[in-house]
């Protein structure tokens, strides 16, 4: 185990349980957004999920952090503590390696015009012209760092340091499934329409959601996610062509 | 032909419920279902089956529909003024249909009513429920015209009625300390339990916010938190200060600071207040917290063995109305509460 400063101005070592509700624990392996502890989430949670710990029905992991949801009649917050103790100590979480059976997804995205309307502004803030911005945002793949939210959306970094902008102040009242908004070098991939404070820069025609089919979920967190620039015209042409967006995998390990 | 629902007029927020789909939280699904879990085992234990089969949930509206076979049905959560051929029912009781009966539902003071039918309701399942999960665009708001399956009902008992654990008019939610409730001073926090909140008139599924004189809560730290996993009844204090505290069909995880989690057995107390109802909060220690969790489910699983049959009126006799025996009889307003 690594010690890190916790954001919460404590000096709580990492990682650090917390109870989260009545039936659950939070297991923080960062208070700041870092590949290391994005990392040692995903892998512990493969590792409990592998070997449950007795009562636990459920497990999650957001960026830095697993949530684990228990049967209150099979266990309680202390004996799940100590149970969840020694497998933390047992390795170093941080050092784990990626998923297996990652996918990086080529995914055609239209930036800018009437359909992502914030292309300019974002592009502004992060000190670039419009194509300077597109090129920047296609140039390499991005990690799907966790899914959550909403079903299937994935949140996908890490931007260059450029793109370290802020949220808005102010909310966008709706964007449309399959919006690309980008903030704090993130970008989201929206599955469902929302509201939201990322800039609306690309629009996809991606299914992230897909309750009707036996796999309905189409990214898993590890996947790497590269976004291919096309025209208007071209991005009508995918959409209505009904092929899940035009998004296609390929086996990454 | 098959036993059906018929469904004539239905108000905004009239979905089927069940007690969701548990298991997806890592896809950032969800688990949905009803608001009012409660109200579930309650209409299960006045049927005698299942509180896993789905009911009619109405959000603070309204619903006409007709059975097209003799049917069972119980009416928990949020009391409404209830009719069968314009003779009114007790609310929180069973009660048997004719075939053809046509059921009035209306008056609610807002929260989330219940219709329970014997056998439940057959409707086709996605990812393992039949419930609506209108934020994830799964299912959708009943409507006129709609029919829905009913499915085989083995049970006989009816009338009869209980007394529903006391959450319709607001009240003390009891909470515990999320992992960022250290955000916020001991002065903030000591401040929101002594603040009287109103139920806010905007509020749905997802979560209800509430409204406070005075200024709204806040952090140390501000707003700059990574976005961790979020639960049913943590309570979210976002930009304007105001907290909102967050239901079934909430997202999975959030960046805004929590500054507790109401107790899963309190949430039935906030989702049925009226508009308006005052609420305030209570800090309680985790153990206390999950005693009374235990408690609770220990309480919900004996409500069938304090059932006790329903004062008969010739109000309330729809299978009597069946036989022609009286007619003329409407729905007062005397009734409207429906409260035994």
């Amino acid at each position: 185990m690594v010690e890190v400063q916790a954001a919460d101005g404590g000096n709580a070592s990492l990682p650090a349980i917390y109870p989260l509700g009545v039936d659950g624990l939070l297991i923080r392996f960062g208070a700041q957004l870092g590949e290391a502890a994005n990392r040692a989430a995903l892998a512990f949670r493969a590792a409990v999920q592998g070997d449950p710990p007795v009562g636990v029905v459920e497990s999650a992991t957001s960026l830095t952090s697993v949530y684990l949801r228990f049967d209150l009649e099979k266990t309680d917050h202390a004996r799940l503590r100590e149970d969840l103790r020694p497998r933390l100590a047992g390795c170093d979480w941080y050092q784990s390696a990626l998923p297996q059976g990652r996918r990086l997804w080529r995914v055609p995205a239209v930036f800018g015009t009437d359909l992502a309307p914030q292309l300019a502004e974002a592009a502004e803030l992060a000190g670039m012209t419009p194509d300077q911005a597109i090129a920047s945002l296609c140039a390499a793949s991005l990690r799907v760092q966790t899914i959550g939210f909403a079903p299937g959306q994935p949140y996908l970094g890490e931007l260059p340091a450029q793109w370290d902008i802020p949220r808005q102040t102010a909310l966008t009242p709706r964007v449309p499934e399959g919006a690309l908004a980008v903030a704090i070098r993130q970008m989201v991939l929206f599955s469902v329409s929302t509201p939201t404070g990322w800039r609306h820069v690309g629009q996809t025609a991606a299914q992230l959601f897909r309750p009707d089919q036996d796999d309905p979920f189409l990214l898993r967190p590890g996947d790497e996610v590269l976004f291919q620039p096309v025209s208007r015209d071209e991005f009508e042409n995918i959409r209505s062509a009904k092929c899940d967006g035009g998004a296609v995998a390929t086996r990454l390990a | 032909m098959m036993a059906e629902i018929r469904i004539h007029r239905a108000g905004p927020g009239v979905t089927l419920q069940d007690m969701g789909r548990a298991g997806y939280l890592a896809q950032g699904l969800s688990r949905g279902g009803a608001a009012d879990r409660l109200a579930l085992h309650e209409g299960a234990a006045l049927l005698g089956q299942d509180a896993g089969l789905g009911a009619i949930e109405i959000a603070g509206s309204f619903l006409s529909l007709e059975v097209t076979a003799p049917a069972r049905i119980a009416l928990t959560g949020a009391p409404m003024r209830a009719c069968a051929d314009g003779a009114a029912l007790s609310w929180q009781a069973s009660h048997a249909l004719a075939a053809g009966t046509r059921l009035d539902l209306a008056g609610s003071r807002g929260g989330y009513s219940y219709l329970h039918v014997g056998g439940g309701i057959a409707a086709e399942e996605c990812l393992g429920a039949s419930s609506a999960h209108l934020g994830a665009g799964i299912g959708r708001m009943l409507d006129a015209g709609d029919r829905l399956a009913l499915g085989p009902d083995r049970g006989r008992a009816v009338g009869r009625t209980f007394t529903p654990l006391d959450r319709f008019e607001g009240g003390i939610l009891r909470m515990i300390d999320t992992p960022q409730t250290a955000l916020f001073a001991k002065s903030e926090c000591q401040r929101f339990t002594e603040t009287i909140f109103r139920k806010d008139a905007r509020g749905n599924r997802m979560g209800q916010k509430l409204v406070a004189e005075g200024a709204g809560f806040a952090t140390q730290t501000g707003l700059s938190i990574l976005s961790e996993a979020i639960v049913p009844g943590d309570i979210q204090i976002t930009g304007d200060g105001a907290p909102f505290v967050l239901l079934a069909e909430c997202q999975t995880t959030g960046g805004y600071p929590r500054i507790g989690t109401v107790l899963p057995c309190d949430l039935p107390r906030l989702v049925q207040a009226p508009s308006g109802a005052a609420l305030t909060f209570q800090f309680i220690s985790l153990e206390d917290a999950v005693a009374l969790e235990r408690s609770e489910a220990r309480r919900r699983a004996e409500i069938g063995q304090t059932l006790r049959p329903l004062i008969r009126d010739p109000h309330d006799m729809a299978d009597l109305l069946a036989y022609q025996l009286i007619s003329g009889v409407t729905c007062g307003d005397d009734l409207e509460r429906g409260m035994p």
